[in-house]
């Protein structure tokens, strides 16, 4: 029975989000017996809607309210309305994601205390480290069914995996495998093992990949004790005289602006998203914007040190056949400023289909030098570098001049590298040529970064409140009935996808939020 | 893909094998050439061995051969018949994108003219015509020409096969038993 909560109720806990964190966190909230309200921005998508078409799954999907870009960053140039490819929909990101599930690794945690400082960075430590996290990575696991961890098999490597590992042996580079993966390698937890489909990024029509919107959104909804609103827009969280949040306000389905009442409200809208609605949520007494005392909300954005390298052989390799990033080599990942950077970084295999690869290739490229690499794309094999990337304080999420469609400023994403971010860059794209040479590819791209799809940092966690906006269990320094579940929080954004630390901080903030509420404390 | 809204390529009406009514011979007869494309008497455009045609109501047949000549100079895939640009193209014969076309497609023979050459579409190296194209690579009308084909070309299923690429899996049950790891020269 899907429970239905009245807007006058000030006993529920409002999520706004229903992604990797939001997601999680209202089925974990529920699952306790908590009351949850659950606003969701996006609508409601299942298998069965998913398209295996790049396009058309965007434009189902994909985030493309306005948003704006400033800075020296290339997709300010070449995708200027779209720094980030992420997905508006119950089950947030956790639709498109590849589902590459990968424990931080003990030193990142402390990347200020084991980096030492950074001109121009704005590192800091972690408040909580890899004991605290391993027995919640060990239940967001277990929940996610992540392969090569627990007693679960590993996937089978596809054709581009095959070219990707050759490589790698060749060159002798030791970890590498087909991945720690969210996507079933047998039946597990009632979802059907991966048929090698490709399109992982469009939504996993087998419902093989974990997403929270066919596990954890059902799941927390057949409590009882969970409501799930979808297309409904938050515009802003309210307070009271005492500093305390007592609610939202937000745009339903059909536009009209509605009052939901909150015991406790939890941000989980994505690192535009949530800096963005404590900005607009600005009062007399929070002029700065809720839980931005320090002034950190919006500030020290992430996203990542990506890149891609393709390869073009004299061969068919149809890299697009099969799970799309099951294929990972590690031995980079570790922390060794003798390559001339901190910090490190994972390659993992990535294919686009056609289209995207015309878009994404080298965008704003025409004439036969581009389109002599599409030629061969039957031939092509892909990689993905995602490697850590330094926090700055002039990098993030300020309110724009552009309006939404509800009349709300919308956020300005500006970014640039760190010549931390590039000296990584350069050292991954020369080691992802080199894998693929020693194979024998007759041409290498090293491929520009794509719109951000993990997008960290902007509300972060800190052990003392003047330099983050939350503390080490994601409830704001300043306002205690106030938490951010998403990644937002990350203090630094580590080598590793991001989805299994937000889902495991999430089960750990579900843990806090429930037993602070039994002691009423919140 | 230039914006976050990407353009679906324009529909298109179906490019018939001969215009209705006229015959393969009566129309190259009317035919005279401009470059690679045809243009046949008012509101005509069509390839010289009359393998396509289409129409055109707005703009004209000769801005609508530039269109397409510009689109084959700008993503060249020799594999790929002229209709597939007409194709991406055809979206510009609208209202809309009048004073665009008839603005950029004069810059684009001024820049031809002022490189010494009669025409853009009359000029018989690759090499040449995108030297031409290079002049006004930052206008609005080439940039708007060149993002819109990044879909309105690559988008058209049709063409997929030409690159090998197959599409749509899931209703043939994905790669697990069609191939998934069949690479067999490593």
């Amino acid at each position: 029975m899907v429970a239905k909560f009245d807007l006058n109720d000030d006993s529920v806990v409002v999520i706004i989000g229903t992604g990797a964190g939001g997601g999680v966190l209202a089925n974990e909230l529920a699952q306790k017996g908590v009351k949850v309200v659950a606003l969701e921005a996006g609508g409601r998508y299942m298998p069965e809607d998913f398209i295996n078409d790049e396009w058309d799954s965007f434009s189902q999907l994909a985030w493309t309210d306005a948003r704006t870009t400033t800075g020296s960053w290339r997709v300010h140039k070449d995708f200027a309305g779209l720094p980030a490819w992420i997905v508006k929909a119950v089950g947030g990101t956790t639709t498109h994601w590849a589902g590459a599930s990968l424990r931080f690794q003990d030193h990142e945690w402390k990347a200020l205390t084991n980096y030492g400082k950074v001109e121009g960075a704005n590192l800091l430590d972690w408040p909580i480290d890899s004991a605290e996290m391993a027995p919640w990575y060990e239940k967001a696991e277990t929940k996610l069914g992540v392969t090569r961890t627990g007693d679960r098999a590993g996937l089978p490597g596809n054709n581009n995996f095959k070219v990707f590992e050759k490589g790698a042996k060749a060159l002798g580079l030791k970890e590498v495998h087909t991945g720690r993966m969210a996507i079933n390698s047998s039946e597990y937890d009632d979802r059907m093992a991966c048929q090698q489909t490709g399109f992982c990024f469009q939504g996993c029509k087998w419902g093989a990949k974990w997403s929270s919107a066919y596990t954890d959104i059902p799941r927390g909804e057949a409590t009882g004790n969970l409501e799930v609103r979808d297309r409904s827009h938050v515009a802003r969280i309210l307070h009271n005289d005492a500093g305390k949040v007592t609610g939202v306000e937000y745009f339903d389905k059909v536009g009209n602006l509605q009052m939901q009442k909150a015991r406790i409200v939890c941000v989980a809208g994505n690192s535009f998203e949530s800096p963005r609605l404590l900005l607009n949520s600005a009062s007399s007494m929070f002029p700065q914007g809720l839980a931005n005392s320090s002034g950190m909300v919006g500030k020290n954005y992430m996203r990542h040190t990506t890149g891609s390298v393709y390869a073009v052989f004299d061969k068919p390799v149809r890299m697009w056949r099969g799970t799309t990033m099951a294929g990972i080599m590690r031995d980079e990942a570790r922390h060794d400023p003798a390559r001339g950077f901190v910090g490190g970084y994972e390659l993992e295999t990535l294919s686009l289909g056609l289209p995207f690869m015309a878009a994404f290739l080298n965008p704003g490229a025409w004439g036969r030098g581009f389109t002599t690499a599409l030629d061969s794309y039957e031939n092509m094999a892909g990689m993905w570098i995602v490697g850590e990337d330094m926090p700055q304080l002039g990098n993030g999420v300020t309110l724009s001049e552009t309006k939404d469609q509800h009349g709300l400023p919308v956020a300005n994403v500006n970014f640039d590298d760190h010549p931390n971010d590039v000296a990584m860059r350069n050292h991954a794209y020369a080691l992802g040529e080199e894998m693929y040479k020693a194979v024998g590819a007759t041409r290498t791209f090293p491929t520009p970064p794509y719109p951000s799809t993990h997008n960290l940092g902007t509300n972060r966690m800190s052990e003392k409140a003047e330099d983050g906006v939350v503390n080490k269990h994601g409830q704001s320094h300043d306002i205690a009935n106030l938490f951010v579940s998403d990644g937002s929080q990350f203090t630094t954004g580590a080598a590793e996808n991001p989805t299994l630390t937000i889902v495991a901080l999430a089960i750990r903030q579900a843990e806090h939020i429930a037993s602070e509420m039994a002691a009423q404390n919140i | 893909m230039k914006h976050s809204h990407p353009a679906k390529h324009p529909p298109v009406r179906e490019l018939s094998p001969t215009l209705a009514g006229i015959s393969r011979r009566e129309l190259l007869k009317r035919a005279f050439a401009t470059g690679a494309m045809t243009v046949i008497g008012a509101g005509f455009i069509a390839a010289p061995d009359a393998a396509w045609a289409a129409e055109v109501s707005v703009i004209t047949p000769e801005q609508m051969a530039a269109l397409v000549q510009m689109a084959r100079d700008i993503y060249p895939h020799d594999r790929l018949a002229d209709k597939f640009y007409v194709v991406a193209v055809k979206g510009y014969d609208s209202e809309d994108n009048k004073a665009l076309v008839a603005e950029g497609v004069a810059a684009l023979e001024e820049a031809a003219k002022a490189q010494g050459h009669e025409s853009y579409a009359a000029i018989g190296w690759e090499e040449d015509r995108v030297k031409v194209l290079q002049a006004i690579e930052g206008t609005t009308f080439f940039q708007t020409v060149r993002a819109g084909l990044v879909t309105g070309l690559y988008n058209q299923k049709e063409i997929w096969p030409l690159f090998g690429y197959e599409g749509e899996s899931f209703s043939k049950g994905g790669y697990i038993n069609r191939g998934f790891d069949d690479i067999d020269w490593l």
